[in-house]
This record gives structure tokens, C-alpha cells and sequence, in this order.
């Protein structure tokens, strides 16, 4: 126990390494033990959990991606809006996404509950993926391929919005994406939604 | 021992060449010491000018309904106010500390004073160089200037000169120390205050080295001499210093909270083991901060970032856990000692309020953990990270840790500089006594606003979230716009009280009222109470100590009042962590 009484600015006498008195000991046990919780969550949200940014990760030359995604434009398009491509790839493909500044390329048309696998990469700079108004975010490098398996769980109309800096026009960076219901028809967001950025409570992803 | 709490260990030294005897705490002061202690200070509050005005601006364009700057001058503005405050302010200031807590608290003398000027010399060059570029708009680039974006070379050259200049002064530093302990200034161990700051310089080698090997080579590039380094691999180098360099902040601010706390209060060390192997903790662990930044990139593996985030099983998050106990506690006992024993909490509702040193010391601790340190570790998890990653939340975090934690206990030490340092009284004495309340309070909503804009997904470093230009239409919740309203009311309060804090301590400094301990004080000026009755501990103190310490207390111990603040800590702490995990499970499946 240590009553040396001194304060932070004056040397302590002799040895300092004294046992601690039992309130402090049980506070190092409790936040240990706290701390323990915390970096037990994280892998166990990768069992459990549906939302973990593992993907599948590769370099990949920014030319060759934004090639692969005009394939994939040309190989799935259904439309324009904006003098931009609607692309409607089939439930379970590679789906792909090319951030530049100052635009997202292509409108991607997805369905409620299907998984895809989409695939993130920047031509220029890094840009950041933001979906709203869900709020879900990941960085966009260039010259790497983010392959992240996503099931949107409800349907509307999305936004993309940059929220990497990315040059002096990143504030008008937003690009779209449209989610169909499982019929495959257009629906308009719910309110709800927009606010909370929430899907039905019963279809909640518990862990 | 009796403890006089200010009192240095060890008999008064003879008077030396270049010493004086400090009237108010008998130390002896190194005049050169002193005077690097002053130049570090009087820099850091020119970058706190220049950063404060880009503040104003800031927050004026941010909120939809003033819209302050135009596009490019925000991200300018930006580039200034994150270089200005997070590099030159503090970094600046933390040389002050090291010169303080070096050579001051020991006794002893500044080992090679002229290359410790020559140091701060290439630090205030190059900081000049570095806010020229920006302002001349040759950097528009933000602070991070991830590649392939592109900033002017003088750029980068002015931001390796300061971190060369910061690394010879944190040579000195330690330079010092072992001339100190080799001429025998003190006995013992060095005091805590002086741990940690060593604990800062340390990590401050480790953390500006890693800014020389993203530095140096993005300098080369910018010349045209190497090809660009990997996009990637620029972030993950950059946080090393970014990140990691916020524990050199961490470090010294917790030092600061024991400098104050034995100042104002005669706070009592509790145990010295626990309180120096959490400050061991923080050097051990640091350069995986760097992970914060990098949990939703490409080039990481999940594996790697769960255990860089957690700094290897949130080691450093214990050792801040551990600093949120001892700090309150050992205020609690020092109060305690002095007599204010009733009741739970009677020893903080009788403490010198009115004392700014003190009063920015607690509402440091308590909004560097509620608010900072609780939003920190949450969004610093893996997966939550995928809710929180470049929206307004990060920014609302990391003004709760390094302004209202960090700024606000420099400020709170700056009271005690002017009259033991400056040997000046404090100018405009009612003010400096508001001044960290209004500070705590503009930082409060300023942070929370923000964290909550954040939650609705509003991104940071976005001049314009109305989307008036964009080809999509994005209408945010209103209460975005509520909450970027009380974001710039609250950053507004905070700058004036910045601008308040500059005028006392220039005016002070440049036009005050010399400091003669006793003497009587000028109309207008005023002294911090831990100098003008010092909180001195009795005779008996040592007996009383351990009386206080006896087992009849039960698991309270010797301060039940800090017992329950820290378990209410952790309630919140707790509440906040699962609440974030439910609003993730709410997302789309994303694997």
C-alpha cells in the first residue's frame, strides 16, 4: 500500500513498485475484462454478424477496372437517366462500380434480398463510398478491386455520395442506385427509411 | 514524507550560472529552458490564431444557412485549419511541455540549448513554408493529402523540416534527462508528470519517424524524382504518423492532468506501478493506431485490421481506462488530505472552481472520455467502422479527444506558465476564469451536434450537403440541418473562447504586470489560487494517508467518489458500444 504521499511533480522515494490497494486491482480487472468484450465482438460479428467489410481484396490496374466496368455496362444495360447507364446485372453476378471525379459509374439496379458481389475501384483518386441514405461506408482506392458480397434487405431509390475529398468538384459526386422489390418492380423509399435508414424491424439481422 | 505539494524533492541547489531560484516553488529554473519554453508557447498560440480564424470559417460554411465560403476556399481553409491546430498548435506546445517537464521539474539544465534553437528554428520555418503553400492555394490537398492527389513540393518540404525540427527538440529533451541525472539534480525516480512526458517524446520519435517515410518519399515524387508511392500504402504510412501522433497528444495531456492536479490541488499519487504501466502501455501499442483509418480500405485483411484496431486486445484503451481512474482519484484523495472528507462527492463541489487551471483539467478528463474516448473506441471497431468511416462522427470524436481533451488542458496549464515561467500576472483575470467553461461547454454541443449529424450518414469534408450541384437530389433528415446549426453555434462559442484565451495570454505576456510572489496583484489581473495559497499537505499527512486507507472502508477504498463516476463511465460506455451494433445490424447484409 502506498501512503509515500506525494504528488505527480515530486519524485517518489525509494522503489515505486508497491502492490496497488485492492479498489484500484479490481478497477484494472473490470477494464481488462471490458476490454476483453470488446476485441471478442469482432470476430465474433464475422460468424454471427451480417455486416463485416471482409470482401475479397486484389490490386488491380484503374485502367483495366474502368475497362471491365464498360464491359459490364454494355453487357447489362437497360436504360439511361442523366445521359448515365442503368445497369441491371442478374441477381448473383460480379457487379461493377467506378468512382472518378466527380461521378459514379454506372446507375446500378439491384433486387430486394438478392446478394451481389460488388465490386469498388477509382480510375483517379481515392473517393468514398457512402450509400444513403442507409449509411454505409468504404473507402474506394485506386488501384484496388473492394469485392464486397451485398444483399440490399430493402427496396427504393439509393444515393451514392463521395465522401472522400477528392478535388474541388467532390461536393457535387453522387451517383445512384435503384432497388427493386423482389418482383423486380420500382418502389419509392418509405419514410421510414429515408429517416432511419432502417429496414422493417422484423426483418432485423440479429446477431 | 511531507508532502508541500508544488515543493521540489531535495534541497534548495546553490544558485548557478544561467539559473534563477523560482520565488513561488523554489525550483531553479535554466534561463534557457525558460526561454525555449516561451518561444515553443508564443508559436503554438500564432498557430492557434491562424487555426482558430479557419475555424470560423469553417463552421460558418458548414451550416446551410450562412454558407460562408465558396467551394474552393472551404477546402482550403480546411487544409489550413487541420495543419495549423493538430500539427503546428500542439506539436509546438508539447516542445514547451517537454522543456517544462524536463529540465524545470528536475532541477536541472537544457543539455545543448543551441541545437534545441536550431531545432525550434526548422520548425518554425518550415511551418511558415507549409501554411504559405496552403494559403497561396498551391495545397489543396487537405491535411491528409492522400496521393495521387498533388500538392506543390514546398508543401511537403515545409511539413519534413517541421518534423525534423520537433525531432532534435525531442532530443534535447532526452538529452537532458541524462545530463540531469548524471549531475544528481534530483533523487529517485523521476516524478510522473516527468514519465510522462517522456512517455510523449517517445512516442513522438516513433510516430514522426513514420512521418519521414511518408514524407520523404511523396516529396521525391512531387519533384519528379520517383514514381508515386502506392495510394494504399500512403494511408497506412500516413495514419502511422496521424494516428499514433495523437498519442503523443494523449500522453501528454494525461501528464498535464497531474501537473494541474498537484498543482491546484495537491492531488496524491495513488499508486505509481499502475499509473506508469498504463503510460508504458500507450508506447507499446501505438503504431497500430493506424488501423482506425484503414477498417473499411481494400488492402487489409480482416485479421489484420481487428488486431491493430484493438491496439493487440485494447491495451491502450486499458491504459486510458486506467489514467480515468487514477487521475480523479488522486484529486480525490489530494482533497481528501486537505480536509474535505464529507459526504461522496464533497471533495469535487468544494474544489477551486474558480481556479481556470482547474476547472480546464476536469472538464478535459470528462469530455476526453465521455464523449472522445467512448465515440473513439466504438467507431474503432472493425465492423462499426462500416456505420461511421468519413461521416461527421470522426470528426465529432476527434474534437472531443484532442480539443476539448488535448487544447483544453494546455490551456488550463498556459494559467500556471504565465506567472511561473512568463513571471507575469494573468491579464483580464475575470475572463480567464470563464474561459474554460465557455470552452467546455461551445466543445460539448460543437461535438455532440456533430456526432449526431454524423449518425444520419452526413459525410465531413463536404462544403456543400444541400447537393445543389450534383445530378441526384440527396435530402437529408432535417435534423442534419438542426444539428449543423447548433455545430457552428457551438464552434462559435468555442472560438471566441480561443480568441479570448489568445488576447489574456499575448496580452499578458507582451504588456502584463510583472509576477512577484506576495506582492500585491494589479486591478484586472489575477493568479491562479494553486500559486497564491498553495495546496499544502500537514505534517501528519502520511499517517492520516494510511488511515484513510484502512480496511474497515470496504471496496470503496480511499476514494468512493471516483468509484462510482467510473463505473457510471463504463455504464455509458457500455450502452453506447451495443446501441452502435444495433444500428449496424440494421444495414444491408454486406460480407
Amino acid at each position: 500500500m502506498d501512503t509515500d504521499t506525494h504528488t505527480g511533480i515530486d519524485s517518489p522515494r525509494g522503489t515505486w513498485w508497491k502492490p496497488a490497494h485492492r479498489t484500484e486491482k479490481l478497477w484494472v480487472a473490470i477494464a481488462f475484462a471490458w476490454c476483453m468484450v470488446l476485441f471478442a465482438m469482432m470476430p465474433l460479428w464475422h460468424f454471427k454478424g451480417g455486416q463485416n467489410p471482409a470482401g475479397i481484396r486484389r490490386r488491380v490496374d484503374p485502367q483495366a477496372f474502368y475497362a471491365r466496368t464498360q464491359e459490364f455496362i454494355k453487357a447489362h444495360q437497360v436504360g439511361t437517366d442523366r445521359g448515365m447507364p442503368i445497369v441491371e446485372p442478374p441477381p448473383g453476378s460480379d457487379v461493377y462500380l467506378t468512382a472518378m471525379s466527380f461521378q459514379w459509374t454506372p446507375i446500378l439496379k439491384l433486387r430486394k434480398g438478392a446478394e451481389y458481389i460488388l465490386h469498388l475501384s477509382a480510375l483517379d483518386v481515392n473517393h468514398g463510398f457512402n450509400l444513403y441514405p442507409v449509411n454505409v461506408n468504404f473507402q474506394v482506392v485506386p488501384g484496388y478491386d473492394y469485392g464486397l458480397r451485398v444483399t440490399p434487405t430493402e427496396a427504393g431509390d439509393f444515393r451514392i455520395v463521395c465522401n472522400e475529398f477528392c478535388g474541388i468538384g467532390h461536393h457535387t459526386m453522387v451517383g445512384r442506385v435503384i432497388v427493386t422489390d423482389e418482383a423486380g418492380r420500382e418502389v419509392a423509399r418509405t419514410e421510414a427509411a429515408r429517416v432511419l435508414g432502417a429496414t422493417d424491424p422484423a426483418q432485423e439481422d440479429q446477431p | 514524507m511531507t508532502a508541500t505539494a508544488p515543493l521540489p524533492a531535495g534541497a534548495p541547489a546553490p544558485a548557478a550560472a544561467g539559473f534563477r531560484t523560482c520565488p513561488i516553488t523554489a525550483r531553479r529554473i535554466h534561463r534557457q529552458a525558460e526561454l525555449l519554453i516561451r518561444v515553443n508557447a508564443v508559436a503554438s498560440i500564432l498557430a492557434l490564431l491562424v487555426g482558430v480564424i479557419a475555424a470560423i470559417g469553417l463552421v460558418l460554411t458548414r451550416w446551410p444557412a450562412v454558407r460562408l465560403l465558396p467551394a474552393d476556399w472551404f477546402y482550403r481553409v480546411l487544409t489550413a485549419h487541420g495543419l495549423s491546430m493538430l500539427i503546428f498548435f500542439i506539436i509546438f506546445f508539447e516542445m514547451a511541455v517537454l522543456h517544462f517537464a524536463g529540465p524545470v521539474l528536475l532541477n536541472s539544465r537544457v543539455a545543448a540549448p543551441r541545437t534545441a534553437w536550431a531545432g525550434f528554428g526548422l520548425m518554425a520555418g518550415g511551418a511558415l513554408l507549409t501554411e504559405a503553400m496552403v494559403w497561396g492555394g498551391k495545397a489543396d490537398v487537405l491535411m491528409t493529402s492522400y496521393v495521387p492527389l498533388r500538392a506543390h513540393p514546398l508543401f511537403y518540404l515545409g511539413i519534413i523540416l517541421f518534423a525534423v525540427g520537433a525531432l532534435v527538440q525531442t532530443g534535447i529533451f532526452f538529452a537532458s534527462l541524462v545530463v540531469a541525472k548524471r549531475e544528481r539534480t534530483y533523487t529517485g525516480s523521476v516524478p510522473l508528470v516527468t514519465y510522462g512526458a517522456v512517455t510523449a517524446a517517445i512516442i513522438a520519435v516513433i510516430t514522426l519517424l513514420h512521418g519521414a517515410a511518408v514524407y520523404i518519399p511523396t516529396f521525391l515524387w512531387s519533384v519528379g524524382l520517383t514514381p508515386m508511392p502506392d495510394p494504399e500504402v500512403y494511408r497506412m504510412l500516413w495514419w502511422a504518423l496521424g494516428h499514433s501522433s495523437q498519442q503523443i497528444n494523449v500522453a501528454a495531456m494525461v501528464a498535464i492532468w497531474y501537473l494541474l492536479g498537484a498543482l491546484t490541488v495537491g492531488a496524491v499519487v495513488l499508486n505509481e506501478k499502475i499509473s506508469r504501466t498504463a503510460f508504458v502501455l500507450y508506447i507499446l501499442f501505438i503504431s497500430m493506431a493506424s488501423a482506425h483509418h484503414l477498417l473499411v480500405d481494400p488492402g487489409f485483411s480482416p485479421g489484420w485490421k481487428i488486431v491493430n484496431t484493438s491496439y493487440f486486445m485494447y491495451m491502450a484503451v486499458l491504459a486510458s481506462m486506467l489514467h480515468g481512474f487514477t487521475v480523479p482519484a488522486s484529486i480525490e484523495l489530494g482533497q481528501r488530505l486537505r480536509g474535505f472528507t464529507e459526504g461522496m462527492f464533497g471533495w469535487l463541489r468544494r474544489a477551486p472552481w474558480g481556479d481556470p487551471g482547474f476547472s480546464a483539467m476536469i472538464f478535459s478528463i470528462v469530455i476526453f472520455g465521455f464523449i472522445g474516448g467512448i465515440t473513439g473506441v466504438t467507431f474503432g471497431t472493425e465492423q462499426i467502422n462500416i456505420i461511421a468511416h468519413n461521416t461527421l462522427r470522426v470528426p465529432g470524436h476527434f474534437h472531443a479527444t484532442v480539443v476539448a481533451g488535448t487544447a483544453l488542458a494546455f490551456m488550463g496549464v498556459t494559467y500556471y506558465l504565465i506567472p511561473l515561467i512568463f513571471r507575469k500576472q494573468v491579464a483580464f483575470w475575470r475572463l480567464a476564469k470563464w474561459q474554460p467553461w465557455l470552452f467546455a461547454g461551445g466543445m460539448v454541443v460543437f461535438t455532440m451536434a456533430m456526432t449526431f449529424a454524423g449518425t444520419f450518414g452526413a459525410p465531413r469534408r463536404h462544403w456543400d450537403i444541400g447537393f445543389s450541384q450534383a445530378p441526384f437530389d440527396v435530402e437529408y433528415h432535417p435534423a442534419v440541418n438542426v444539428m449543423l446549426g447548433f455545430v457552428a453555434l457551438g464552434g462559435l462559442t468555442a472560438a471566441v473562447s480561443v480568441l479570448s484565451y489568445i488576447l489574456i495570454t499575448v496580452w499578458s505576456v507582451l504588456a502584463g504586470k510583472p509576477y512577484v510572489a506576495g506582492a500585491p496583484l494589479a486591478p484586472g489581473h489575477g493568479v491562479p489560487g494553486g500559486l497564491t495559497s498553495p495546496p499544502r499537505h500537514t505534517a501528519d499527512v502520511d499517517a492520516r494517508n494510511a488511515a484513510l486507507h484502512g480496511p474497515e472502508r470496504g471496496i470503496l477504498g480511499v476514494t468512493p467518489g471516483t468509484v462510482v463516476l467510473v463505473f457510471i463511465f463504463l455504464a455509458v460506455f457500455a450502452l453506447y458500444y451495443f446501441t452502435n451494433w444495433k444500428l449496424l445490424s440494421f444495414v444491408w447484409k454486406i460480407g
